[in-house]
């Protein structure tokens, strides 16, 4: 890939160096090469995106600005909605959907002159860890195409990785955009909850869903967060605020700032990946920062928390997938009949196990000692943070306990599964914003990711931190 | 347990059973955007041409509140004496083809009224358990079949209505009567009517009554097993399903049977109510508290300001008219109801008379609500008033009240004028009926002898010589004086 950075890109857009169409044309000619293999788009716009691009060139041409992401490709995950292009959630029980309208990050991104490129394979509703529980097949890891790309969001870390789109975005409820970040070896932010729009996001779990960039380094998804962010009307939990000023503070350095490492997330982790964590805690000490361990004690009830909450919330989330209005129906004799059997046939094992896991822990006479308890241990994890945030102003830990493992290592055991999660799930249950950055690469040559964790609106501080990180690693 | 006859649904035995009722009252809101959307939140308009992304439940889409359904619920907890406090929303879960999203977003353990009352017009205080908002679904038909989604060959759904903004105001068990629950959905929609937040239209569904009815031995201290009643589409059927219910179950009870607690539905035809589901197929709704929206929490002066809004209720409304008219405020519900309350308290203030003032609205004036909306209280009172002075006859008073609600003109003397209209003293009036009587000596004789049936030759004779300017009650008056003289 030539001519490569979305920062660049936008540049030569905009100055008329480079046509908008160009740029499409070369990403295109790289998604043919190599999308074959790797399976990252369950469709690719090729039509649309040329279209798109030939309005940004007009735009250029007319003297207007074309926007801050003038002619950059971006890929989007497939569970947010394009209008009247099939949206599907890597589910078998959206086919034939067409959404009548673009989610807010889609609006945004077109005002700001990126360019929508296709459409990123995904677990079935965001439901999964390596992508292998999509409907469609799974996406192959462009470092290692035996190995997945970690998921929910495995589409988007891999058409990033594999040069297909400079920019992706991905949605991460327990660790979707910053664990297959990690194993793809890009970065990958989830911001504070409500920082991001979710109008136009399909849910999964509401509470602790948020929108995201992928992109290759700090800087350029520093500007992909600040297109997508900042408050939105159409959704009620959008904070009031615009987004975060964090391309101009990424120079700024970590000489003085506090950051711990959560001793927690630091158990059952593998040791070549802990090793790279304590050399990025050394890199930051060496940057100028002070570095201490630090307890985060409730961390590790975060897993089974998130276990009651997100299947809870997905269980009520994905009832109005029932064959009546859109999608999927398979007839039946009557309509509960026809319920069972359009479910049976449009959700994969991963989705009908959540939503039974969900449907339980609501259940009446069940609702307190699970859902009201896994609340309970979300307060206590928010405070616990609070306590950290107290003495530090960033944490650090790994994105994922394992580099990108191989195809089927996991699928016959959910919980092994789940445990992939276990170190990015605590930023989900407290709201508050983390990252994911490629931290050089382990004893098996595929890519370490580390994470970084700040407060609530803290986004600056994290990447600071993430941007030390970045040039530490280089 | 056989099911009572229809037919045979009487009234209860009072002396061994009571009712007891308590009642839940769906209100839609009259906002002019859904509770969550911006769709317009119109009545019987094309099936499916108010929708959206939101209201559809379509993947994606998110909720956010309408404001100004959130006043009309805060002032409908005001007008209940509630506390009206900081609430959360709730999901409401289970499956139906007209619910877009397969739950319902409602209020459920933190509602945003708590613990009000409602004052019926008799005096008896109803408490208010709760009123709560929350969204309406679509509406479906089932076609083919009996009409229900069980039998139906296909269903047809119409999501206009899903979203809608709803409050739902549930009653303590404190009705003890069909009649009762009758006058509290009354007095509760007239009070919904007053906020503004309804238009009250039974008919379009706008307010849906369900009844929580159970019976127990009379004195007993404990309540009996209640059954949910749903489908009455008025007042009547709302009285009819809850006297048929309320015998049925004595019927059980009396067979040494036992009142199983159950959802029933009311069928106007038939007049009986009969099994929806029971306790045991009753949906567990696994409510959880709405992640899409955030707490709502209204601060002092936007509560204020809700307060502000309220006009006077009709309970107020009948005390003052009451007082004004030195009456009871029970007597004077109807005045109120039909909003002529205004125009007796004026009329009444201006010096016209009580007695004749209610009389004349509550006749002829509330014979003609629309000639009713020109009346001014000034000309009312002056025509009430020359009625009393006995410058009009009864007669002559209604005449000039009719031209004054047709609009004629809002001048009652000029009227009477035109029609020659004066009313006769009494001497003369006594001249014109001693010629009468003597004109007619064999009649008058019967008439003495207390024969009614010849009365109406005499007050015939008397308005045909005064050309009907006699009052005919002041002609009575006097043949009975004469006869009992004679």
């Amino acid at each position: 890939m030539s001519g490569g950075g979305a920062l660049a890109i936008a540049g030569a857009v905009r100055s008329g160096e480079r046509s908008a169409r160009d740029v499409v044309e070369e990403h295109l000619r790289v998604i043919e090469a190599a999308e074959g293999d790797i399976h990252a788009f369950n469709l690719v716009l090729a039509d649309e995106a040329r279209a798109a691009a030939d309005e940004v060139d007009r735009r250029v041409a007319a003297g207007e600005d074309p926007g801050p992401l003038a002619g950059v490709p971006v890929a989007l995950k497939d569970n947010l909605c394009t209008r009247g292009i099939p949206t599907t959630c890597s589910s078998r029980i959206l086919e034939g959907w067409r959404p009548p309208y673009d989610a807010t990050v889609v609006e945004r991104l077109r005002a700001a002159g990126a360019v929508a490129i296709g459409k990123t394979n995904l677990d079935e509703f965001a439901m999964g860890s390596s992508t292998e529980n999509s409907a469609f097949g799974p996406t192959r890891n462009p470092r290692d195409p035996s190995r997945v790309p970690g998921g929910s969001s495995g589409g988007s870390a891999a058409a990033v990785a594999a040069g297909f789109a400079p920019l992706a975005l991905g949605s991460d409820t327990g660790g979707s955009i910053r664990q297959p970040a990690a194993l793809c070896g890009v970065v990958g932010v989830k911001p504070t909850y409500g920082g991001v729009s979710r109008y136009g996001l399909i849910a999964f779990a509401s509470s602790l869903d948020q929108i995201g960039p992928f992109a290759a380094t700090v800087a350029e998804a520093a500007v992909l967060l600040e297109v997508i962010g900042g408050h939105d009307a159409r959704d009620s939990t959008s904070i009031p605020q615009p987004a975060p000023a964090v391309s101009a503070v990424l120079d700024e350095g970590v000489d003085g700032l506090r950051v711990g490492v959560v001793r927690e997330l630091m158990d059952g982790i593998d040791g070549d990946v802990a090793a790279h964590v304590s050399r990025a805690a050394d890199a930051l000490s060496a940057a100028g920062a002070k570095v201490e361990e630090v307890s985060v004690p409730a961390c590790v009830y975060g897993l089974t928390a998130y276990y009651l909450i997100a299947p809870a919330e997905c269980s009520s989330n994905l009832a109005r997938y029932d064959g009546v209005r859109y999608g999927m129906r398979v007839d039946a004799d009557d309509i509960t009949a026809m319920y069972g059997a359009t479910r049976a046939a449009g959700f994969g094992p991963e989705v009908k196990r959540r939503i039974m896991l969900g449907t339980y822990a609501l259940s009446a006479g069940y609702y307190d000692a699970y859902y009201g308890q896994a609340q309970r241990v979300r307060t206590l994890l928010i405070r616990d943070f609070e306590n950290a945030y107290g003495d530090f102003d960033a944490l650090i830990s790994p994105t994922a306990p394992t580099t990108a493992f191989a195809f089927g290592a996991k699928t016959a055991n959910p919980m092994a599964m789940y445990m992939s999660d276990v170190c990015t799930i605590p930023s989900n249950l407290a709201g508050h914003p983390a990252m994911s950055v490629p931290f050089g690469t382990g004893d098996d040559g595929l890519p370490v990711g580390v994470q970084v964790m700040a407060d609530a609106l803290a986004e600056p501080t994290m990447f600071r931190v993430a941007a030390a990180l970045e040039e530490a690693a280089a | 347990m056989s099911e009572r006859e229809a037919s045979g649904a009487g009234a209860l035995d009072g002396a061994r059973y009571e009712i007891v009722v308590g009642l839940e009252v769906h209100c839609e809101l009259r906002t002019r955007t859904k509770l969550f959307c911006g769709c317009p939140n119109s009545f019987g308009d094309e099936p499916n041409t108010n929708i959206c992304p939101v209201c559809l439940g379509l993947p994606g889409s998110l909720p956010v509140l309408n404001r100004q359904a959130v006043e009309y619920a805060m002032r409908i907890g005001e007008a209940l004496h509630c506390q009206v406090r900081p609430s959360i929303f709730h999901r409401k879960n289970y499956f139906y083809p007209d619910m877009p999203k397969d739950y319902q977003v409602s209020q459920y353990d933190e509602p945003i009224n708590v613990e009000g009352w409602l004052e019926l017009p008799a005096g008896k205080r109803i408490g208010i358990t709760r009123a709560h908002m929350e969204e309406d679904t679509g509406k479906s038909t089932h076609m083919g079949g009996a009409g229900r989604i069980g039998d139906a060959t296909h269903s047809l759904v119409d999501y206009n209505r899903a979203g809608v903004p709803l409050v739902e105001i549930v009653s303590e068990p404190d009705i003890r009567s069909a009649d009762e629950a009758r006058a509290y959905v009354s007095e509760l929609r007239a009070i919904l009517v007053a906020t503004g937040a309804s238009d009250g239209k039974m008919e379009e569904g706008s307010l849906r009554v369900d009844a929580n009815v159970s019976v127990r031995p009379a004195h007993s201290a404990t309540f009996g097993t209640r059954c949910e009643i749903k489908n009455m589409n008025s007042l009547r059927s709302l009285g009819r399903a809850i006297d048929y219910e309320a015998a049925r179950q004595v019927d059980v009870l009396q067979a040494g049977g036992r009142v199983v607690q159950e959802t029933r539905h009311w069928n106007e035809d038939e007049g009986r109510t009969s099994s929806m589901r029971s306790k045991e197929e009753a949906y567990d709704y696994r409510y959880f508290p709405e992640p899409d929206l955030v707490p709502l929490v209204p601060d002092e002066a936007w509560r204020e300001s809700a307060r502000c809004a309220l006009p006077p209720m009709p309970g107020e409304r009948r005390r003052a008219l009451a007082e004004a008219a030195g009456t009871d405020p029970a007597s004077v519900a109807l005045l109120v109801e039909l909003d002529l309350d205004g125009l007796v308290v004026e009329a009444v203030a201006a010096g016209a008379d009580a007695r004749i003032a209610l009389n004349r609205a509550a006749n002829e004036v509330a014979a003609d609500l629309e000639g009713a909306r020109r009346l001014s209280p000034a000309s009312f009172a002056k025509v009430v008033s020359m009625e009393a002075a006995a410058k009009l006859t009864a007669t002559q008073a209604k005449q000039v009240l009719a031209a004054l609600l047709a609009g004629e003109s809002d001048d009652p003397e000029a009227i009477a004028a035109r029609r020659g209209f004066e009313a006769m003293d009494t001497t003369a009036l006594e001249i014109v009926i001693d010629e009468v009587i003597a004109a007619n000596p064999e009649p008058w004789e019967r008439f003495k002898g207390g024969d009614p049936k010849v009365a109406g030759l005499f007050v015939g004779q008397v308005m045909k010589r005064t050309k009907g300017k006699a009052d005919g009650k002041a002609v009575t008056s006097i043949l009975r004086e004469r006869a009992g003289g004679g």
